[in-house]
C-alpha cells in the first residue's frame, strides 16, 4: 500500500469527508474577520494616503524659502525687493526664484477684502512684496542664513522663512496621524489573532472527543492542528475577502469626497497603484496570520493532551 | 517486540487521577504476542483504567512500561502515534465519529497512518463485509443499532492490522449470539497474530475462547488464577 509523503493528507486535500464538521462562511468567524480586515484596509489607506501627502508636500517645499519685503511704502517695498532678487539671483544653490506679481497678491486677498479697495479708500492695503526662491537641496538654517546675510543689507525690510517651518506643525500632525494609523493596523491584527484564538479555542472544546479519538488511533498533533488550521483558512479568506470589498466601497467613496474639494494637500495624497497593491495583500496576510495563530493555538492545547 | 514474544510489560505500575487513592496498585506482569487475554473483574476494579494504560490513553503515576521493546513512560511525545498505530482499541462506548458513516469511521485509521485514498477503499469494504456491514457502509452511526455501532468499531480497531487488539467490554451491548460472533471474529484476529485483550464480567465468555488467558483485577490489583502473567502462561483449564 502506497503511503502519502505528508501525514494525514486525508485532513488537507482529496478527501470527501471533513473530520471536524464546519460550514464553510457559517458561524461568526468569517464576519468578524472581514470587519477586521475592512477596517485594517480602510486605516491602511490612510496611513498610505496621509504618506503620500506628506511626501509629496515635503519634495514640493522643502528646497522652498520665502523672502517678504515688509515695507508698507510701495515705492520703498519694490526697490528693496528688485535689489533683493538681483542679491540672491547670483547666490550658489539657488536653482530659481520668482518675484510674485502684485495681481497674485491682490488675488491672494480678494476673498477677504474684495476688490477695488484702493478706490474706495484713497490707498492701496501694504501687502509685503513676495519672493519665492527654490533651493537645490532642502532649506538649511546655514543656506537661510547665507540668504539672509546676502539680502538685509540692501533690503532691510526683508524677512526670510523656509516654507516647511511654516507647515511643520502639520507636517507633524499629518505622521503623527500615519502613526496612528499603523497602530490601529497593528491592534487590529492583535484582535484579529485574539479572535481566531477564541474560534480555535471554542472548536477545540467543541471537538474534544473527536480530536482523543483520531489521537488514539495514531492521529498527531499536526494532523489535527492542519484540520482546523484549513478550516480557519477557509473562513479567513472568504471574510477576507469580503473585508476588502467593503473596504474598497468605503476607500473610493472617501476618494471621491477628498477629490471634490480640490485641496492641493489633500490632492497629493491619492493612493497610487503600488498602495492598492498593499491593500490587496491584507486579507491575505489576515489569512495567514488567522491559520497560524489557529495552528500555534490548536498545537499549544493538543501538548496538554496525552 | 522482545526475543522471547513479550510485547507489553509492566513493572510495579500504580496510577492514581489527581490526589485520589490509586486505582491501580503494584501492576507486575508481561503480556505476550499472539496470546488471547481476558481482563476480569468487577466493576470499578480498574479494568478500563488498566485498558487505557495499554492503548496509551493514560501515562502511570509510577512504575515502569514497556511496549514492543520500548519504554513507553520515557517515549517522546510525538512518538506516541507510531505507538499508537500498532494498538487497535474497541472502546466500551464505541466513540464512533458521529458525523462519519460507517466507512468513513472505519478507514479513519488508515488516513491517520498516510494510506493514499485509492488505497483505501478495497480493505474498508473487505473488513466492513467481515463483521457483516456491506448494506450499512454508508451509514451514520445514529442510524445503527448498537450492535452494528460494535462491529463498525470492531472493525475499525482492526482495519491497520495492529500488533494488538484492546476492547473494552465488546460485548456489552449486543445479545448473546452477537457475543459470540464477535469473540469469533477476535479469535480469527488472533490466529492470524494479533495480541487479543478483553475487557468483560461476562464469565461465560472465557468459556467460548478455550486457549484464552485470565488476568482479574480486584480493587486495582492484579491476580493470576490462570498463570497468564508467568511465562510460559498456563492455558485456561
Amino acid at each position: 500500500m502506497r503511503r502519502s509523503s505528508v501525514l494525514g493528507r486525508w485532513f488537507t486535500a482529496g478527501s470527501r469527508v471533513e473530520l471536524i464538521p464546519q460550514g464553510r462562511m457559517s458561524g461568526p468567524m468569517p464576519w468578524v474577520i472581514a470587519i477586521m480586515v475592512a477596517m485594517t484596509a480602510i486605516a491602511l489607506a490612510a496611513g498610505l494616503a496621509l504618506g503620500n501627502a506628506v511626501s509629496a508636500a515635503k519634495a514640493e517645499i522643502d528646497g522652498g524659502v520665502t523672502v517678504q519685503i515688509i515695507e508698507p511704502r510701495a515705492d520703498v517695498r519694490e526697490a528693496q525687493a528688485a535689489r533683493a532678487v538681483e542679491a540672491i539671483k547670483t547666490m550658489p544653490g539657488v536653482a530659481g526664484l520668482r518675484q510674485v506679481p502684485q495681481a497674485e497678491l491682490d488675488a491672494l486677498i480678494e476673498p477677504w477684502l474684495g476688490t477695488g479697495i484702493a478706490a474706495a479708500t484713497g490707498s492701496a492695503i501694504p501687502v509685503p512684496a513676495l519672493i519665492d526662491v527654490r533651493l537645490n537641496g532642502p532649506a538649511s538654517a546655514a543656506q537661510l542664513a547665507a540668504i539672509a546675510k546676502r539680502v538685509t543689507p540692501v533690503a532691510p525690510s526683508a524677512r526670510i522663512d523656509a516654507q516647511s517651518n511654516w507647515l511643520r506643525p502639520v507636517f507633524d500632525a499629518m505622521v503623527s496621524l500615519q502613526v496612528l494609523a499603523m497602530v490601529i493596523v497593528a491592534l487590529l491584527a492583535g484582535a484579529l489573532a485574539a479572535a481566531v484564538l477564541l474560534a480555535a479555542r471554542s472548536a477545540l472544546g467543541a471537538n474534544r472527543d473527536t480530536i482523543e479519538i483520531v489521537h488514539l488511533l495514531g492521529g498527531t498533533d499536526a494532523q489535527v492542528a492542519r484540520v482546523f488550521q484549513r478550516s480557519i483558512g477557509y473562513d479567513a479568506a472568504g471574510g477576507g475577502a469580503v473585508g476588502l470589498a467593503l473596504a474598497m466601497v468605503v476607500i473610493l467613496t472617501l476618494g471621491r469626497r477628498f477629490e471634490g474639494l480640490g485641496a492641493g494637500l489633500v490632492d497629493s495624497g491619492a493612493l497610487v497603484w503600488s498602495d492598492w497593491l498593499i491593500l490587496a495583500v491584507v486579507p491575505v496576510l489576515a489569512t495567514l496570520l488567522a491559520m497560524l495563530t489557529a495552528r500555534l493555538t490548536v498545537l499549544h492545547a493538543l501538548r496538554k493532551m496525552l | 517486540m522482545t526475543s522471547d514474544g513479550e510485547i507489553i510489560h509492566f513493572d510495579n505500575v500504580g496510577l492514581r487521577y489527581g490526589t485520589d487513592r490509586e486505582v491501580l496498585s503494584d501492576l507486575t506482569f508481561t503480556l505476550y504476542a499472539g496470546r488471547f487475554y481476558f481482563l476480569t473483574g468487577a466493576s470499578g476494579a480498574g479494568k478500563t483504567s488498566l485498558l487505557r494504560l495499554l492503548y496509551l490513553a493514560q501515562r502511570p503515576s509510577r512504575g515502569a512500561i514497556r511496549m514492543f521493546g520500548t519504554d513507553a513512560i520515557t517515549l517522546p511525545r510525538a512518538q506516541l502515534p507510531v505507538m499508537r498505530r500498532r494498538i487497535g482499541v474497541v472502546f466500551q462506548d464505541f466513540r464512533l465519529i458521529e458525523h462519519l458513516s460507517a466507512f468513513d469511521n472505519v478507514a479513519l485509521p488508515l488516513r491517520v497512518a498516510g494510506h493514499a485514498e485509492k488505497d483505501i477503499a478495497g480493505p474498508v469494504r473487505d473488513i466492513l463485509e467481515w463483521v457483516g456491514l456491506t448494506d450499512r457502509i454508508d451509514a451514520s452511526p445514529a442510524t445503527l443499532s448498537g450492535g452494528e455501532q460494535q462491529r463498525v468499531a470492531i472493525a475499525r480497531a482492526v482495519i491497520a492490522r495492529p500488533a494488538m487488539l484492546v476492547a473494552d467490554e465488546p460485548t456489552g451491548n449486543v445479545d448473546p449470539d452477537m457475543a459470540a460472533k464477535l469473540i469469533r471474529l477476535f479469535e480469527m484476529l488472533n490466529r492470524q497474530g494479533t495480541t487479543v485483550v478483553v475487557a468483560t464480567h461476562d464469565l461465560d465468555l472465557l468459556r467460548k475462547v478455550p486457549d484464552s488467558l485470565i488476568m482479574r483485577l480486584d480493587k486495582g490489583r492484579l491476580s493470576d488464577p490462570t498463570g497468564a502473567l508467568r511465562y510460559p502462561p498456563r492455558k485456561l483449564t
